[in-house]
């Protein structure tokens, strides 16, 4: 406590910690019964009972449901510092002071009565607010907008986020010009503080209305570092009061992160090549309105779905499986296609079983129900197992060539880039618009080798570019 | 959507906002009464918040009168698997909201209408202003039997509650708001509004169960639109206003700066979920696998609605030891939401041995887990 006490005051000298220390524990003790003064030169602030004010209604006593702040904690007037419950009213209830708080005198769920002290704040002495002075009553603003902050008896107006920028910098507010409304301090103004101090020029200010304090309504000589600053532009980074922010990792990407790193074992080998869908493209535009006369959304997937699946028939290993000691290969017999969805939570792979025995139309289908599932969050555990094989639609948000991991225990995967429109030569040398997308096939080079991924690749791209010839495949 | 009355008109509302934040004193009205154009719950909460957060309320009441597509709301510290069904909520797309306000849970339809009353902190008072819809109500309907309870209720025939009120003060703003059953669905209130999880201890508010009417029912000359246009007359009268309803839409920045800011936080999980008080779970379930029935016992902590302590018992070696605790230790620290726990169960899946026993007992336990939640 002596060590927090020297820290927060400004301009402490050490020996005086000692005696700190010792008023500290008599505040604690006392803390019912007197208000305490300080009449010595140290500069630490006054402990004040903050009390309970009256919720209207004639209530007496209110729940404490949730605290906003800690022991420690500092706070500004106007901060919210908790939340009471009272007969179904909910009450913020907001500081009358700028300090720090030492003590809550309820937990949660404690019953907290009208009149009775709430917390003790301990005041900055320098400020001189007396405890008892009653609150000046101005209309409502957001929290997001201005607090008052009394300085030796003048009212400066400025943002949490300046003054603690001002504070940051050792900067007096009462020293600050304000060229916002009502003198207001604003951001820019302290920057501008800070550059005088250093002799830096800053960037121009975004926003047309401010006008820095100009240097000519101060009746003062040209010194030689206003003199030095016009001739050495300095650039000076922007005071940025930005803090790193460390989470633990949770939940679903804990998962992720294993599965991961399970990938990695894998050894990835990458294949990939172009596709012409200029004529996929065109059956496409026909099927859709056919498609959703039976309420089906058409996208391309299906289509890509169907022709992997129609691949895996003729190259089985791609939808095997290697166990864990690497001895046994498993051959699927269903094609249960995952497709990659990006989702609010991140990636989920939800999969279309059966792909096999499936139809173009009802891989549609099945995929607009596991999106709008998707969407909403309520994906089952059986739509996300069971997968055998996998496709990535990344190109819907952009990109050509990728390099996909795979997903164990699978054994392949493929990432389809976006369709653009290209320049290409036919058969008799002309150039024709074809629509053109890219495939990044990853696949397990332990069970999988290069000729196997490339053929299994052409077919499928042989289906595309003809789909037509999906059509001998029709049972 | 609202009906447009004759007696309604989109007036400059934005001249008379940005007078009120002003300071402005009003030399003719001392009220003013405003309806929103979005059923959207979160929109018309932000509303709410907004004129609380920016109107100047010193010589000017505000009535604010709104309406949401189906919809549950829950108090400020109140547990919604304490309250109602979560998963028949989600199975039939209904919103979750938490408001700011304490009190209750309620079931919001367009057949109910809700109603606000701003005022400062000193003129709060919530009993004159279910008088004022008592009053209305008799104008509208001299015969019915309508009174407010000292729980601020208003009860039909002195049995049926029709009303439920709630509040919130701030620091110098404060607003008193209640819902109205005109016409709403009783039967999807009342089987959502129904919790079927057990084993839940915590220090949130609970809600006290009451039969409800709606008012529809004893006269169907009593719509939605006449009560608010009657609820409205009446506020104008007992406020010497004009009755004239402003329009007001939650989605424009341009009147309400900063308005979509606050749709947003109050959509969030972290609102709706994570200012749930401190509870634990602690109960036990039986899944059947072939042809055996196991018993499992859960205890959980959750706090700011994520998993804190995650306690699972299981008979030995139903699963290998390894992958139970894996199961623990993923848990702790995830949110309390089936769709977290699916996609964490159904991930973790793909790092097992690839034993389709496994797996089916596996899925089990995380489908019975998830029904908790």
């Amino acid at each position: 406590v002596c060590i927090h006490r020297v820290r927060s005051c400004s301009s402490i000298r050490f020996i005086k910690s000692k005696y700190v220390c010792v008023f500290d524990k008599s505040a604690l003790k006392f803390s019912h019964q007197h208000r305490l003064f300080r009449t010595s030169a140290v500069s630490c602030g006054q402990i004040v009972q903050f009390k309970l004010s009256d919720i209207g209604e004639g209530i007496t006593e209110v729940t404490v449901k949730e605290w906003y702040i800690k022991e420690g904690d500092s706070v500004s007037q106007f901060d919210s510092i908790c939340e009471v419950q009272s007969d179904k009213a909910s009450v913020t209830i907001t500081s009358r002071y700028d300090g720090i708080i030492r003590k809550l005198h309820y937990n949660l769920d404690e019953i907290a009565y009208v009149g009775k002290p709430l917390v003790d704040i301990e005041i900055d002495a320098s400020k001189g607010v007396s405890p008892e002075e009653d609150v000046v009553e101005t209309p409502p603003m957001s929290h997001e907008e201005h607090t008052h902050q009394e300085i030796k008896g003048h009212k400066t107006l400025a943002t949490p986020a300046v003054r603690r920028l001002a504070m940051e910098n050792n900067i007096k507010l009462s020293e600050v010009v304000g060229t916002g409304k009502d003198n207001r301090i604003l951001k820019e103004d302290i920057l501008n503080y800070l550059a005088k101090q250093t002799g830096a020029i800053l960037p121009p200010s975004p926003k047309a209305e401010i006008i820095p304090p100009s240097p000519k309504s101060e009746t003062v000589p040209e010194t030689p570092k206003d003199k030095a600053r016009k001739t050495v532009p300095v650039s000076r980074p922007i005071v940025f009061s930005g803090k790193d922010k460390t989470e633990p990792i949770t939940g679903f990407h804990k998962a992720m992160v294993k599965t991961m790193s399970a990938a990695l074992k894998i050894p990835h080998f990458g294949y990939c090549d172009e596709i012409d869908l200029t004529q996929l493209v065109q059956l496409r535009e026909e099927l859709k309105p056919l498609a959703e006369s039976r309420g089906v959304k058409l996208s391309f997937m299906p289509f890509f779905i169907k022709a992997a699946s129609l691949g895996l028939l003729q190259y089985p290993i791609l939808n095997a499986s290697l166990d864990e000691s690497c001895q046994n290969v498993t051959y699927k017999a269903l094609h249960n296609i995952g497709v990659a969805m990006d989702t609010e939570q991140g990636l989920i792979v939800p999969n279309v079983k059966n792909v096999q025995i499936c139809s173009v139309f009802e891989i549609a289908a099945e995929l607009n129900r596991l999106q709008s599932l998707g969407s909403a969050g309520q994906l089952g555990t059986n739509d996300l197992t069971g997968g055998t094989f996998t496709l990535s639609n990344i190109g819907t948000i952009g990109g050509t060539y990728t390099k996909p991991v795979i997903l164990p225990p699978e054994v392949a995967i493929g990432a389809l880039g976006k369709i653009q429109v290209l320049p290409r030569f036919n058969g008799k040398g002309e150039v024709f618009k074809a629509q053109i997308m890219n495939v990044s096939w990853s696949a397990d080079h332990r069970i999988i080798d290069g000729a196997t991924m490339a053929r299994f690749s052409n077919l499928w791209k042989s289906y595309l570019e003809n789909p037509a010839s999906m059509l001998l495949e029709l049972k | 959507m609202v009906l447009q009355s004759s007696l309604k008109n989109c007036l400059q509302l934005p001249c008379i906002l940005r007078t009120s934040k002003a300071g402005f004193r009003s030399t003719t009205s001392g009220g003013l009464i405003i309806q929103s154009v979005s059923n959207d719950v979160y929109q018309n909460l932000a509303v709410e918040d907004w004129i609380h957060d920016h109107m100047n309320l010193e010589n000017r009441q505000v009535l604010f009168l709104w309406r949401n597509s189906p919809a549950v709301v829950i108090g400020r510290h109140q547990n919604p698997w304490q309250e109602f069904n979560l998963r028949l909520m989600r199975q039939k797309n209904i919103k979750l909201a938490r408001r700011r306000s304490g009190g209750g849970t309620v079931y919001h339809d367009l057949g109910n209408i809700n109603l606000t009353f701003f005022t400062t902190r000193k003129k709060y008072e919530r009993m004159e202003n279910l008088k004022l819809i008592v009053k209305a109500l008799k104008a509208l309907c001299p015969q019915l039997d309508v009174r407010v309870t000292d729980r601020y209720d208003i009860l039909l025939d002195g049995q049926y509650k029709i009303s439920g009120t709630a509040a919130k003060l701030g620091r110098t703003a404060a607003y008193h708001h209640c819902t109205l059953l005109c016409n709403a669905d009783k039967f999807v209130l009342s089987s959502v509004l129904k919790s079927p999880y057990k084993g839940l201890k915590s220090n949130a508010t609970p809600s006290v169960p009451a039969s409800v009417q709606n008012l529809f029912e004893g006269d169907p000359s009593l719509t939605s639109e006449v009560l608010l246009d009657a609820i409205a007359e009446e506020y104008a009268v007992q406020h010497q206003i004009d009755h004239r309803i402003t329009l007001i839409n939650p989605g424009d920045e341009a009147v309400l700066p900063g308005i979509n800011n606050k749709t947003e936080e109050l959509q969030s999980w972290e609102w709706v979920y994570g200012k749930t008080p401190k509870f634990s779970v602690s109960t036990c379930f039986n899944m059947v696998y072939k042809d055996s029935v196991i018993d499992v016992k859960v205890d959980m902590d959750v706090k700011h609605g994520k998993i804190e302590v995650c306690r699972i018992d299981l008979p030995e070696q139903w699963l290998p030891p390894a992958l139970c605790s894996e199961l623990v230790k993923s848990l702790t620290g995830s949110k309390f939401c089936p769709n977290e726990t699916t996609t964490l169960a159904t991930t973790l899946l793909r790092v097992f041995p690839q034993d389709d026993e496994l797996h089916s007992r596996w899925n089990l336990l995380c489908e019975n887990m998830i029904m908790l939640m």
